[in-house]
């Protein structure tokens, strides 16, 4: 009796204990991987996560709005007759996290430091004709409010605005740079672990391997974010992700896999947003190995792959199907989808290329779901045309450096743009100045050794047309020349799969990886 | 003595070794500072600021040469010192060992002792059946199922992560242990959070380190009651308590030790699939992430710790066998 009295209290504390505390209100909790993470210096940062965070915690002179320039810390700016010269002026209400007002001197400081850093940021604004050995004069203050950006030659105006609207353009606060800065590191030490910017967030806490808190930034120039506090939780597990976002400890997840995204999709507590990214998935040939250098053994591969089927059975449309270099919501991009698996046809092609008793081929692709879902569906078509194809597995990193070596057969592969202009991409995929193994220019081209003399003079001319109109004309003939000829099956098109509780709204994303916004997010007290 | 004198000798060529094998793994250590898209003249000039155009034996020297001074060198992949992160890592790799170790002890050993002393009956089939299902038992399945039966099913524990998230920051780090810490700053509110977090991936693991001792303390106790001097025990009119456990026990407390030394051991070099699934920033998911982009500091840094480790540790469980065993002094 005694034994039965106390297990029946024990299960009734049990059960009476409270639900352990959620997040509060005013905090929105995030939960996704970080483990890309390495810095929060916008001179340095390269990867997903950390490009994300830096646009939330810097401003820059312009953002982009529907492909067209929107003021930012410049509240105008001009363009000169020969198109070779910007001149922006800042409004005078922006201040940094430090109180200190932003000034031209900033702007230029900010943009010197990314060049000589020679890092991610010093990648992306060479593209504007800047060196370490001209920046200073290109990218200059002259006055408090008004920065100059001289180009060299004229740059395509829609070009320098994407560009400047990315997070390599971040504005930093030098004041502050210059009381941190180290042995000449241009302050890159202390930029890593902490924020010198201006954006609608500051830094409040970095935990490597934890997660970040950021906390609004009332003195922001427009107006302080109505959510307080933001917790960015490194939660690798994607089921882990849906547990907590279920309890209501996250109201973000960002990783989730295909199978939990349909196990919350009844709920009516979460919305799943599906907002089209930038980023590209597709297979990578190498024309140094000689049968892949013949183009109806490429076309023949483009004719295995079951596109809609991976993309209904395997991604369980966690991505659309895309067939150009150029993903939809670019400018200029193209939409066609010719090719469709037709096993005939590409057993044909083959046997006219002189592979009709079969081929033996390697595909290097990253250990993780879902691309070895896909290539296992990719070698599961290939081999019906009596293709046989090894899986070659290793870790992303590893993959990279056999890429960036041409030392692949096929490799299954991912792009993502740094700035939301056509000329970022086309420029990766159908650009290559110099196919030789000493190039210094080392792109998805040269990578797959697609000699274009042509198509490079063409995609170089785009990068400084002016005309829009000719400009696209361009960049849609190297997406033609891709789609036809190129070393790419391209096969689907990157989504930012968010699951969202419905107490949060006014979340901003578009194609770009840096261009989630947390400024006018809102979160109401638990339904 | 003669073990503590070997000991940097047995460091330098697990160094070696490590540094070696980095050094054959076909990955570019430079893609974690410039990304994939540099040009190959930044690529270039990254490899040179990590001294990577030197020679092999000239940067394996140049390391050793900083870790003499205590300097282990900033982690690629972190951008911190890596003496920094390892010492946000290692205790709470620390903090989940020794609890997930307490638990494997205090579970699996009256289960093995048990066992052994009725053997063939039912707490004999219970200690094999704890032992079978701890090591056959997915680590990464049972986390899985603990979290979503004790958190998400039924509340009563908290969900993965070493602490609730908000609360992060608000304990002054003076030791690295967030229950010392938030004890120490006088935050019971932090400290039982932290606590209760603490509770399932230390089961998880304390499950699967249980099944080690219960099977381990099972075979030894076999052994030691069947011979002739606890036969004598019995014979001289001793309680089964004293034979069992001042005879029987005792006579096995010297494996025993070496196995809790081992297992401890085992646990503080990082259970890599448990910090996974809990989101526990441990040693092992720390270690596995420099693997993964060919981090040479931070692997190097981790080995010379994860060494230290398993030196001392051995160092003690020889210390304790001695003790324990006159037979071996």
């Amino acid at each position: 009796m005694f034994h039965a009295r106390t297990l029946i209290c024990a299960l009734f504390l049990a059960f009476a204990l409270p639900a352990w505390a959620q997040a509060p209100a005013n905090v929105l909790m995030i939960g996704q991987r970080l483990d890309d993470l390495a810095t929060l210096d916008p001179a340095e940062v390269f990867e997903v996560s950390g490009g994300e965070i830096v646009a939330n915690l810097y401003d820059r002179l312009i953002d982009m709005g529907n492909g067209q320039p929107k003021p930012a810390l410049a509240e105008s700016w001009r363009l000169s007759a020969d198109g070779r010269q910007f001149v922006f002026t800042l409004r005078k209400n922006a201040k940094f996290h430090s109180g200190k007002t932003v000034s031209a001197e900033d702007v230029a400081w900010s943009f010197a430091r990314a060049v000589k850093l020679d890092r991610g940021g010093a990648q992306l604004l060479s593209q504007l004709g800047l060196t370490p050995q001209n920046v200073t004069l290109r990218a200059r203050a002259e006055g408090e409010q008004t920065f100059v950006l001289d180009l060299g030659d004229a740059l395509s105006p829609s070009l320098v605005f994407n560009i400047l609207s990315c997070y390599a353009a971040s504005v930093v606060d030098s004041r502050l740079g210059a009381s941190v800065e180290k042995n000449g590191d241009f302050a890159s030490t202390w930029l890593r672990m902490h924020d010198g910017g201006s954006g609608p967030f500051r830094l409040e806490l970095w935990r490597p391997g934890q997660g970040l808190i950021l906390s609004r930034f009332a003195g922001h120039y427009q107006g302080a974010p109505a959510i307080e506090r933001l917790a960015l939780r490194h939660v690798p597990e994607s089921s882990v992700q849906r547990l907590m976002l279920e309890k209501g400890d996250l109201d973000i997840a960002r990783n989730l896999s295909p199978d939990d995204l349909a196990k919350l999709a009844a709920s009516p507590e979460i919305v799943i947003n599906r907002i089209p990214q930038g980023g590209l998935v597709y297979l990578g040939m190498n024309m140094k190995v000689k049968a892949l250098a013949d183009p109806k053994v490429r076309r023949a591969l483009k004719l295995l792959i079951d596109y809609d089927g991976i993309a209904r059975n395997v991604l369980k449309d966690s991505k659309t199907v895309h067939q150009t270099i150029l993903a939809k919501g670019f400018h200029g991009a193209l939409s066609e989808t010719p090719y469709r698996q037709n096993i005939e046809e590409a057993k044909r092609l083959l046997a006219e290329a002189g592979y009709g008793k079969g081929l033996s081929l390697t595909l290097d692709v990253r250990a993780a779901s879902p691309s070895i879902d896909i290539a296992q569906a990719i070698a599961a078509d290939f081999a019906k045309a009596g293709i046989g194809l090894e899986l070659v597995q290793m870790d992303n990193k590893q993959l990279l450096t056999r890429y960036r070596a041409r030392a692949h057969m096929l490799t299954l592969a991912q792009w993502s743009p740094d700035y939301p202009d056509p000329h970022a991409t086309i420029q990766g995929f159908a650009w290559n100045p110099d196919n030789t193994d000493g190039s210094p220019f080392r792109l998805l081209a040269w990578r797959n050794g697609w000699n274009i003399p042509e198509l490079t003079g063409l995609v170089q001319g785009a990068k400084s047309e002016r005309d829009p109109k000719s400009r696209m004309a361009a960049y849609e003939k190297a997406q033609r020349e891709a789609l036809a000829n190129g070393p790419y099956a391209v096969m689907f098109q990157d989504m930012q799969i968010m699951a969202v509780r419905t107490t949060v709204s006014g979340l901003k994303a578009g194609l770009a990886f840096d261009s989630l916004r947390f400024a006018d997010v809102k979160k109401e007290a638990k339904k | 003595m003669r073990r503590v004198l070997t000991f940097p000798l047995t460091l330098l060529a697990l160094l070696g070794c490590t540094f070696l094998f980095m050094k054959i793994a076909p990955i570019d250590p430079t893609l974690a500072v410039t990304g994939e898209k540099a040009s190959e003249a930044a690529r270039l000039a990254a490899a040179q600021t990590l001294g990577l155009d030197q020679p092999w034996p000239v940067q394996f020297a140049r390391h050793l040469g900083r870790v003499m001074t205590g300097d282990l060198g900033v982690s690629t992949l972190s951008g911190q010192d890596v003496l920094s992160d390892l010492a946000l890592a290692f205790p709470a790799t620390i903090e989940l060992a020794l609890a997930a170790t307490l638990i494997g002890f205090g579970i699996g050993l009256p289960l093995g002792v048990a066992g052994a002393y009725w053997r063939g009956r039912w707490p004999d089939h219970l200690a094999r059946l704890v032992a079978l299902l701890g090591h056959s038992v997915p680590v990464f399945w049972l986390g899985l199922m603990a979290l979503y039966i004790f958190y998400a099913a039924l509340g009563w524990m908290p969900g993965p992560g070493r602490i609730s998230f908000y609360l992060e920051g608000l304990a002054p780090r003076i030791s690295g242990f967030i229950l010392l810490d938030s004890l120490l700053a006088g935050r019971l509110d932090i400290a039982s959070d932290a606590l209760a977090h603490l509770v399932l991936p230390a089961l998880t693991l304390g499950l699967f380190t249980s099944a080690l001792f219960a099977r381990t303390s099972r075979a030894l106790m076999l052994d030691a009651l069947g011979q002739d001097f606890i036969l004598t025990a019995r014979a001289k009119g001793l309680s089964e308590g004293r034979v069992v456990f001042g005879h029987a026990l005792r006579a096995s407390a010297a494996p025993l030790a070496t196995t809790l030394a081992l297992a401890l051991c085992s646990l503080l070099e990082g259970s890599v699939l448990t910090e996974t699934v809990f989101s526990w920033p441990g040693l092992g998911s720390y270690m596995t992430g420099a693997l993964m982009a060919a981090d040479m500091a931070a692997i190097l840094g981790g080995t010379i710790l994860i060494g230290l480790v398993v030196a001392g540790l051995n160092l003690l469980a020889d210390m304790m066998q001695r003790r324990l065993d006159p037979r071996t002094a």
